[in-house]
This record gives C-alpha cells, sequence and structure tokens, in this order.
C-alpha cells in the first residue's frame, strides 16, 4: 500500500509538471505573441505578416499538434508509473 | 442497425457506415450539379439540399433511439476518439463560426482574429485541465461532477443555474440561425422557420438523448466541412492560388494590403448623411485594415483578453466538457480532445482564407467580380448585389454623388460573406445549395447539444438528484424528454422575438460559463482544499459580478474598465470567482478524508469509474 502511494504521488507530481509546460507553451501562442502582433507583422513568414499569420494559423497549428503530443507524453507517464488502464 | 448487414458490431463498423454515407452525399451532389444543368430552378436545389440532409439527420435519430440510462446520458461510453472528436467539432462549430466567422474577419481584420485563436487554444485547457479527470469521475452531467465533489445540493444547485443560463444564451442564438437558414432555403416566413428548424432539432436529439446526437453529430460534420471547404477551394482554384488555399493566401494578404492604400480603408469613413441612408441591419462598411494590427497596450490588451474569454468559456461550457464522458476510456478521452481540435482546426484556418479571397474579389479592380471604383450604376446590374441588396443584407449609398462606388459607400453584413460566396465568384447554385445545408448542420448540431446539455442537468441534477431520488429509469428518461421538448420549445420562443444577433449571444454564452464554472471545476480537481463553502462562493460571487458588470456596461452606461466591454465581462467574473473560491476555502475547514480520497481516485486513470456506470 505504501508503495502505491508514493507511487500515485509520483504519478501526479509528473502530471503536473507535464500540466505546466504544456500550459506554459499555450500561454506563450495564446497571448505573448499576439500581444506583439504589430512588431512581428514587420516580419515576413511564407509571404504572410507574420503576426497576422500566427493569428490566422500558427497558434492554431501549434495547438493541434501540441494536443497529440500531450496525449502521447500522458498515456507515457500513465504507463511507467503503472497507472494506465488496462487494455 | 441491422438494415446495414453488417458482421461485427455498429462500432467496429463505424468508418465503413461513414464512409458509405459521405459517398452518398457526394453522389447526392453529384445529382443535384445534374438537375441544374438540365433546368431545375435555384429554389428546388435549395429546398432538396436542406431537406434530404434533415431527412438523414432524422433516420439516424430515430435508429439511436434507447431507453437506457447511460446510451441516453453517456452514449454508453462506447465512442472511439476519432468519432468523438467529429461530434465535438459539430457540437462546437455553430450557426456562429459557420456562417459569420469569415464575415467578422472580412469586416474587422486582425482583431477579429482573437475569436479564432480563443475558440481552438481554450481545448488545450479541456485536455490539460479537465477532459480526462471528469471521465474517469463518471458523472452524467457537469452539475453532477460539482455536486458528488463538493456535495450538498446547494452546489449542485449552483452549477446547474450557471449551466442553464450560459447553454440558454447560446441556443437561443442558435435556433435564430437554423431559422434564418430554413427560412431562406425553404421560402417561408421567419417565424415558422424557427419551429420547423427546432423540430428537426428534437428529432435528433428526442428519442435517443447522448447516443442520437454523438451518431448524427457526427454525419453533421460531415456535411458542414465539406461545405465549408467546396466553395472555397473551388474559388481558389479559380483565382490561381492552387487547391490548398490556406498555405498560400500571402501574397493576397499581401495584395490587400496595397489595394487598402489605393481605396483608402480606414481612412474614408462613412459620413454621417450617407449612414442615415443605409437601412437598418445592412451591415457596415469597411474601415479596419486587414492584416494590420492596432497599435498599443489597450489595442493589445483586448485582443487576449477577447482570446481569454473565448478559451476559459471553451473549457466551462457544458455541452462540450459533457462529450467527452462519452469515450470507452481516460486514455480515449484526451485522444479525442486532441481529434476534436483537429477537425476544428480544419474549418478555422479556412475562414481568414475564404474572408481574404472574397476581400480581394471586392476590391481588386483587375478581377471581373470587383465593385469598388467601379461606376455605381454597373454594379448594381449584379445578380448578386441585386438578390442581397433585396433583403436588407447590403446597402450601396452614393455619399459624395460621383456616380463612383468608394469604400465608405459599400455596406454589407458579415454573414454574406460566406452564404453569398459562391455567387460573388461565379459558382453554379448547387454549390449555394450545399452551403445552406452546412450551415444548417452547424446550428442544428451545436442546438442539439445544448439542449441536451440543459435537458440532462434539469432531468438528472435538479429533478433525479435533487427532487425524487427514488425514481425509476422510465421515469427519469421521459421527464428528459418532456424537459428537452419544453426547453426547446422556449429557446424558439425567444429566438423568433429576435432580441439578438448572432454573435453578441454567442460570446456572452461563453463569459456567463467562465464566470461561474471555470474554477469550481479546474480547482475540483487541481487543488484538494477546495471545498463545498469555496466552491458555491466561486459560482455565485464570479456569476453575480460577472452578471453586473455585464448589465453596467451594456445598458447602466459604465465606462468599461481598460477597454473591457460588454464581450469580455467574463473576465471580471471569473476573477471574482477565483479570490472568492480561494479565500473562503482557506476560512473554511478542509474537505473530509472521503473527499480528498475521491479527488486522488480521478487523478489516476487506471481503476472504474468514480460513479457506478448508471448512477
Amino acid at each position: 500500500m505504501a508503495a502505491d502511494s508514493s507511487q500515485k504521488e509520483i504519478h501526479w507530481q509528473r502530471t503536473r509538471s507535464l500540466m505546466i509546460v504544456h500550459l506554459v507553451i499555450w500561454f506563450v501562442f495564446s497571448y505573448l505573441i499576439h500581444w506583439f502582433a504589430p512588431q512581428l507583422n514587420k516580419i515576413s513568414f511564407m509571404h504572410f505578416p507574420l503576426g497576422f499569420y500566427m493569428a490566422a494559423q500558427g497558434s492554431l497549428v501549434v495547438f493541434v499538434v501540441q494536443l497529440f503530443v500531450f496525449a502521447k507524453q500522458q498515456e507515457k507517464v500513465d504507463r511507467e508509473c503503472g497507472m494506465a488502464e488496462e487494455e | 442497425m441491422s438494415f446495414f448487414r453488417m458482421q461485427g458490431s455498429f462500432i467496429d463498423n463505424l468508418p465503413k457506415i461513414y464512409g458509405f454515407y459521405t459517398g452518398g452525399f457526394v453522389i447526392f451532389i453529384g445529382l443535384m450539379a445534374l438537375a441544374e444543368k438540365a433546368g431545375m430552378s435555384a429554389d428546388t436545389i435549395g429546398i432538396l439540399f436542406v431537406a434530404f440532409t434533415i431527412v438523414i439527420y432524422a433516420l439516424i435519430g430515430w435508429l439511436s433511439r434507447t431507453m437506457q440510462l447511460d446510451a441516453y446520458y453517456v452514449a454508453g461510453r462506447q465512442v472511439p476518439p476519432v468519432f468523438n472528436g467529429m461530434a465535438t467539432a459539430a457540437d462546437w462549430m455553430s450557426g456562429a463560426s459557420f456562417v459569420a466567422m469569415a464575415g467578422g474577419i472580412y469586416l474587422g481584420g486582425h482583431s477579429y482574429l482573437a475569436f479564432v485563436v480563443g475558440w481552438t487554444g481554450g481545448y488545450v485547457l479541456v485536455a490539460t485541465l479537465m477532459a480526462p479527470y471528469l471521465r474517469k469521475f463518471g458523472c452524467y452531467t457537469v452539475p453532477d461532477f460539482i455536486g458528488t465533489r463538493y456535495g450538498g445540493n446547494l452546489a449542485r444547485f449552483c452549477a446547474v443555474v450557471v449551466l442553464v443560463v450560459a447553454s440558454f444564451t447560446y441556443v437561443t442564438a442558435q435556433i435564430n440561425a437554423t431559422g434564418t437558414i430554413a427560412s431562406r432555403a425553404l421560402g417561408i416566413p421567419f417565424g415558422v422557420g424557427v419551429w420547423f428548424g427546432l423540430a428537426g432539432i428534437l428529432i435528433c436529439s428526442m428519442l435517443g438523448g447522448m447516443r442520437a446526437v454523438t451518431w448524427t453529430q457526427v454525419a453533421q460534420y460531415i456535411v458542414l466541412i465539406i461545405a465549408y471547404l467546396v466553395p472555397v477551394i473551388w474559388m481558389s482554384n479559380k483565382q490561381g492560388f492552387g487547391v490548398i488555399p490556406q498555405l498560400v493566401y500571402g501574397d493576397a494578404v499581401a495584395k490587400i494590403g496595397q489595394l487598402e492604400i489605393m481605396h483608402q480603408v480606414g481612412v474614408l469613413k462613412p459620413l454621417a448623411a450617407t449612414l442615415a441612408e443605409v437601412p437598418k441591419g445592412a451591415g457596415a462598411a469597411l474601415v479596419n485594415k486587414h492584416a494590420v494590427a492596432a497599435e498599443g497596450p489597450i489595442a493589445a490588451w483586448r485582443f487576449i483578453t477577447l482570446t481569454a474569454c473565448m478559451m476559459l468559456g471553451t473549457a466551462s461550457l457544458p455541452h462540450i466538457l459533457m462529450r467527452y464522458f462519452t469515450t470507452p476510456s481516460v486514455r480515449a478521452a484526451r485522444m479525442s480532445v486532441a481529434w476534436s481540435l483537429m477537425f476544428i482546426f480544419l474549418l478555422y484556418f479556412t475562414a481568414p482564407a475564404l474572408a481574404t479571397f472574397t476581400k480581394l474579389q471586392v476590391l481588386d479592380p483587375s478581377l471581373a467580380t470587383s465593385i469598388i471604383g467601379k461606376p455605381i450604376a454597373e454594379v448594381m446590374q449584379l445578380p448578386w448585389i441585386q438578390k442581397w441588396s433585396a433583403v436588407n443584407f447590403l446597402a450601396i449609398v452614393d455619399g459624395n454623388k460621383d456616380g463612383i462606388l468608394q469604400i465608405n459607400e459599400f455596406f454589407m453584413r458579415g454573414d454574406i460573406v460566406v452564404l453569398a460566396t459562391p455567387e460573388i465568384a461565379g459558382l453554379p447554385y448547387v454549390v449555394s445549395g450545399l452551403v445552406a445545408a452546412g450551415g444548417m448542420a452547424a446550428a442544428m448540431s451545436t442546438a442539439d447539444g445544448l439542449l441536451l446539455a440543459i435537458a440532462n442537468a434539469l432531468s438528472h441534477d435538479l429533478y433525479y438528484k435533487m427532487i425524487d431520488p427514488k425514481a425509476d429509469v422510465r421515469h427519469r428518461l421521459i421527464v428528459a424528454r418532456v424537459l428537452l421538448v419544453v426547453i426547446g420549445a422556449a429557446g424558439a420562443f425567444v429566438a423568433s422575438l429576435r432580441l439578438t444577433g448572432i454573435l453578441g449571444a454567442v460570446a456572452w454564452a461563453f463569459c456567463f460559463a467562465m464566470s461561474g464554472l471555470f474554477f469550481p471545476l479546474v480547482l475540483g480537481v487541481w487543488w484538494k482544499r477546495a471545498n463545498r463553502a469555496g466552491a458555491i462562493a466561486g459560482m455565485i460571487v464570479g456569476f453575480v459580478a460577472g452578471s453586473w458588470y455585464l448589465y453596467m456596461v451594456y445598458a447602466g452606461g459604465m465606462k468599461p474598465w481598460w477597454g473591457m466591454d460588454h464581450l469580455r465581462f467574463g473576465m471580471v467574473g471569473a476573477t471574482a470567482s477565483l479570490v472568492a473560491m480561494v479565500v473562503v476555502s482557506l476560512l473554511t475547514p478542509a474537505p473530509d478524508k472521503e473527499t480528498q480520497d475521491m479527488v486522488d481516485e480521478i487523478r489516476i486513470p487506471k481503476g472504474e469509474t468514480y460513479l457506478s456506470a448508471t448512477h
């Protein structure tokens, strides 16, 4: 039982750090870069002004990729800590 | 489902079933195109498109009927992640996303893209903070989680109130949209269209609850995404931008930047005398630049507060969260959020492209379709100008009496960008029929999800958990259905009064949801110390503070704080909610051991759901 509860603790710690990492990425692409949109617009990316591009497409791509990666990473954490669901 | 004559279970055959369905729909489009060539009238094609798709949804609704609790409330918890992703995408993308988003970008430019970022990034919060844990918990509804985690009927009741207010605000806008599209496509009055739309919505959800809504939403997603992508790809191909226009419209954005200088966008504002001649509801002139972001901290602050409201609202809206109760496992719930966003992304990264192409068509004098800078007498001859100005969706007023159309003399409603694109670009009418069917699918699927969220919360949380806990299954399911009809009728009645524009009400729904529910939900999982008194305080204070601010800014004549207008009142509500919840929780005793163990339990995927399968 003791081993199990320390295992649970490790699992939760890793889950929490993974959440924080992903929310930091989310914060950067949701708010930080859009704060600087006028400055980014001076840079050209794939012929787009970068500030416009990030709001119209760039941030969205990051979110989609991020969620697939997150699902895989969290699965790995669950498995390694013995907290995954049985098949 | 026996008539499909398949081997294996229904779930195993899903790819095949929806493959046939998609093929069938494509064949139907082909037949309509042939019929158009053979001389069938535009009106008949529109009617056939809308009628054909609604009959299919009704058929799916009928086949999915059920008298089992877990099938009715959570689709039997067996929806595979990819299909749940499609269903969520349809649930999510409302009439506003489908009809109004591209138009919003057309008129608002960069500042409107806050909606695009907000309505996608919210899913990161759903995946990391909420969906897997609520799935493990095993609740039927969102108030079910609040009620069990914090204990007591008062907490449950507060959650039900917030849910009903937020979802009802939203659903009237959706029923309004189905009414608008139905009245347009079928040539019936708006008042009748609203009730017709409601009938279509109820057929999909009444007999089979969540199970029926799930399988119709998958079908509706397929229709709406085809309907959105086909005209854009077609138009872009015609203009020489290739078949993946989303990647290559950078040059078009740059071109618009030059044309904006030439046409003096943002410099020429409509004259007061001109505005007086514009019919009510005919929209606005283009005064915002397309890609230029407004300078200064206030503009940046307004962008990110709107983004934040839409994101936190996404993660608190019960009709979205409850879709993740239907997956077979916690792992599947996480994957399903990723798939949902993938399917939503397909439409959301197309909308700015569509807005750009349409704007180029209107502004670029080297294109035959352009109107700005042309003689007004000539422009008035265009069929789409005549058609849409007849219904007051656009207006042309020669303010300076020079006979030439300037940028500040052309007024249009954003909705036109999607609805009239096929006509502006000169595509066959079959495409317009397809777009009408897509808009209908988008509005119906969202309305279905919302009505079900409200009716389920009232039947499960209010009736069964609080009023009559001894009610048997049959009784509970009958109550659930009666409520569905009553709430639908109330929504249709309010919609028929035409109180708000589509988008105002949609943004409000997000702000209501985040004001009352975001922090009680998140902290319920992530902060063990959160207790009943804190949660109740968080819901009441957040909801009241948000509503008060909305009232003061919208109707009370108060000056908005730091530029946060009525679309952003959730910022005030959610902040108040967080402070109240933390302070009150810390001032009152920690939750008991049983509650703390429950939180531990839902944090790990392994094992049974916390609540039993039929509770």
